[in-house]
């Protein structure tokens, strides 16, 4: 009796609550949504690792650190192994084509980040073409890159224009590696910032450190900085993972704007929806007054009123959360290399779930309580 | 009133105000219903409220950075770089523009221009709560005293302590930085460099993007940093028309490889990333929240016309035609959209006091801007929440129009 009264209920109206439904649906989509872009502003963090260090200029990034430093940290105890990166800041084609491009010490750069799958005859002729850049598949699939392709880049922080001949395509060992990054060899920049701009030759963006014990990390941190105190160019070291929050946490107003809005989605729809609900119990009182003259007690009026509320909001959550999917590809499709890693995560469709069902529990609070306050007399009097 | 598609004007109109139903109809039927007007005004008040704010954020984040720059002013950087902090000027370079004659002239023959370095340093921000402040990048920018640095930039005024001095480790701070990060108060000191610095004045740039830096002598930072080139050269023209003048002798030197912009474009080009982030988050957002705004107006608006059959059929039976019932209902589910717009541009309006700081990609800079609101956006946002309304409300107004009179009076 209870069932079927809350299946047919919604019925009544199919109007209404295709409607209902379809606003419900809508704003759990873009509730996943958002929070898929939250997370995937975080995802540059996630991939990072726990047991590489980086080594920058302690005044900010824009400053390097010399050459020399490399043999210096290489002698400090605990340390594995140690590799250079320099931030290149290139354009290709318009700045509006942004994708990460570094300069690395091709020798062992590619030892340190495992992630980084590229097979053995493309690594070798990356390595051995001064020229050679690798780039990720993802970003190889944006601009249509393909090994043997020339792609020229306009410098920004290092003048002129700077040819690259693809020579290899890696492929990430887990979801969270970054597939949008193109690596070429800093002895090529270096050589050439010798010719164009002597004075900033033999530079580096920052060291990149293999710790032998990651339970270390921190002292090992300490240590590095302490080498080179009151020097000229002093350092912090951080783990990659700090160093990666650090740009997120610049960013974080924006992060918490986003935060915000989706909650104000699940508001709207709350108002919608606890609309219909009121909606639904004004029109039925006299309906509810039967019901209760034949016995029914209030406790199954409001479980009438929840179960009807929560299957609409059942029915647009899960429809909300189906669509999420293919929103998600497109819009990643949309943004292209600017989000490192775009997947809908097991923790966003849960609280897609979660939040469809508070709404429909929250919009049916009031109207339950209406509706078993409704006096037997004075609901029955209307139906005359 | 050409409404003949919908239905065939059955009964002659008496009077002319038989022809209308009075707006007071339409707007006594949201009292009647207050709880239901209240929560689909609500929706849209908030749907209403996040396009407002984004719009105000936009222009915000424009109006700090084009207030930044001024129009007779003219930034030289190095081709191609795009923010002054990747860009460089060697000495040489920046001797042969300032020789240039379109560059003014200021009290006792001095050049109006500022050879400026231009560098970030990783400060951290003031703790709020028990969190510990996190690091961010700040501007700092070196500038030429004997310039007069101030007279460049009118909009900037000294708000506390004094300009610092040439040949001191003295730096003035923007108001947003001494508010938001540590160690930047006046007479504090702050360390960066190797060398402790003096704070000793506050400078308030009327909320353009110079509250998000920190000033000081070109040559003292110069030397701290170990730079040995300028990063920009800023210069007042002798005349504003002498732009494109100034702009070819520069760019078609074959010693200089510089690049030429009215400071205005140049700031202008700096929030270009940040604004069409803004700007189409917001949008797009705002689009998908109205679609469940437009539903609950629809919803409230069908169920208004199904309680009012009857109520209906007996207007019809009065004399009243159906282009008088749609346009009834429209201008309810219109009222419905209004009370929801002023709502929403309220909470936006509130928005006003509140300062937005996040880091500019464009300049990696940490950059502090507020919400405005303007007539323009006031007019947008009631446009669009009007449109929710009129979408919301055509097809309930449809459908109480074509009702047929019989079964609507049986209906009662």
């Amino acid at each position: 009796m209870l069932f079927a009264l809350i299946f047919r209920n919604p019925l009544r109206h199919p109007l209404r609550s295709l409607l209902t439904v379809a606003g419900l649906t809508v704003a759990v989509l873009a509730f996943g949504l958002l929070s898929t872009v939250v997370e995937a502003w975080y995802s540059g963090a996630e991939g990072a690792s726990n047991a590489r260090l980086i080594v920058r200029n302690s005044i900010s990034l824009v400053f390097p650190l010399p050459l020399s430093y490399r043999q210096k940290i290489r002698q400090i105890e605990g340390v594995k192994a140690i590799t250079t990166a320099n931030w290149f800041g290139g354009v290709y084609k318009e700045p509006k084509n942004f994708f990460p491009q570094f300069a690395v010490d091709v020798s062992n750069y590619l030892d340190l980040y495992p992630e980084f799958v590229v097979s053995e005859a493309e690594r070798k002729a990356f390595v051995q073409d001064r020229k050679g850049a690798l780039v990720g598949r993802k970003l190889a699939a944006t601009y249509g890159f393909k090994v043997g392709d020339t792609v020229t880049l306009k410098g920004t922080i290092f003048p002129g224009q700077w040819d690259f001949v693809v020579r290899g395509i890696y492929s990430g060992r887990d979801a969270k590696t970054d597939l949008s990054q193109m690596l070429f060899h800093w002895d090529y920049l270096n050589e050439t910032m010798k010719v164009r701009v002597p004075r900033r030759a033999n530079q580096v963006g920052v060291y990149v450190v293999e710790v032998a014990d990651p339970a270390q990390a921190a002292q090992l941190s300490l240590d590095i900085d302490a080498a080179f105190k009151n020097s000229r160019a002093e350092t912090l070291t951080e783990t990659e993972k700090a160093f990666q929050l650090g740009f997120v946490s610049m960013t974080e107003a924006i992060v918490v704007a986003i935060r915000l809005v989706s909650y104000l989605v699940i508001l709207i729809i709350l108002a919608v929806m606890a609309n219909t609900m009121a909606m639904a119990v004004r029109e039925r009182s006299a309906e509810y007054a039967t019901l209760k003259a034949l016995g029914f007690g209030p406790r199954f009026i409001s479980l009438l009123i929840f179960g009807e509320s929560l299957s609409i909001a059942a029915v647009g959550g899960v429809l909300g959360m189906a669509l999420t999917f293919p929103a998600a590809s497109a819009f990643a499709e949309a943004m292209g290399t600017l989000f490192k890693v775009f997947a809908v995560s097991s923790s966003t469709l849960f609280w897609q779930a979660l939040c469809a069902l508070a709404v429909g529990f929250v919009a049916a609070l009031f109207p339950a309580w209406q509706a078993t306050r409704v006096n037997i007399v004075s609901g029955l009097r209307k139906l005359v | 009133m050409r409404f003949r598609s919908i239905g065939i004007h059955s009964l002659p109109v008496l009077r002319w105000q038989a022809f209308a139903l009075p707006l007071r109809y339409s707007l006594r039927n949201l009292w009647v219903r207050k709880l239901t007007t209240l929560l689909t005004a609500g929706g849209m008040a908030l749907v209403v409220f996040v396009f407002a704010a984004v719009l105000m954020l936009d222009e915000g984040l424009r109006k700090t950075l084009v207030d930044t720059g001024s129009e007779d002013n003219v930034v030289v950087t190095r081709r191609a770089s795009g923010t002054e902090v990747q860009s460089a000027i060697e000495r040489a370079s920046a001797a042969l523009v300032e020789s240039l004659p379109q560059v003014a002239l200021g009290d006792a023959g001095v050049r109006q221009l500022s050879k400026e370095v231009v560098v970030l340093i990783s400060l951290n921000k003031r703790q709020v709560g028990t969190a510990p402040g996190k690091p961010s990048n700040v501007i700092i920018r070196g500038l030429t005293p004997q310039a007069q640095a101030l007279s460049l930039r009118p909009q900037v005024r000294i708000a506390a302590g004094r300009m610092f001095r040439p040949g001191r480790h003295e730096i003035v701070v923007g108001q947003a930085i001494a508010r938001g990060f540590t160690q930047t108060g006046l007479g504090e000191s702050l360390r960066f460099a190797g060398v402790d610095w003096q704070v000793v004045g506050i400078i308030d740039a009327a909320n353009s993007g110079f509250d998000s830096e920190i000033w000081g002598d070109v040559d003292q930072l110069m030397q701290a940093f170990r730079r040995p080139v300028y990063s920009s050269l800023i210069f007042r023209l002798n005349d504003a028309n002498e732009f494109s003048a100034v702009q070819a002798a520069i760019e078609n030197d074959p010693r200089l490889t510089l690049e030429v912009k009215r400071e205005k474009q140049f700031y202008a080009d700096q929030s270009a990333a940040l604004s069409t982030f803004i700007r189409i988050l917001g949008l797009s957002l705002s689009l998908i929240f109205s679609v469940g705004a437009v539903i609950g107006a629809t919803i409230t608006m069908y169920a208004s016309v199904a309680s009012r059959t009857g109520e209906i059929g007996t207007l019809r039976a009065l004399g009243f035609r159906r282009s008088s019932i749609l346009f009834s209902f429209l201008t309810e589910s219109l009222f419905l959209s209004l009370l929801g717009v002023v709502l929403g541009l309220a909470a936006a309006s509130l928005m006003q006091n509140l300062r937005f700081s996040t880091m500019n990609w464009q300049s990696f800079a940490e950059l502090a801007f507020g919400f405005n609101l303007n007539v323009s956006i006031i007019v947008t946002s009631l446009l669009f929440g009007l449109t929710m309304g009129l979408l919301g409300g055509f097809f309930p107004a449809l459908r109480a129009a074509r009702l047929s009179i019989v079964e609507a009076l049986r209906a009662a």
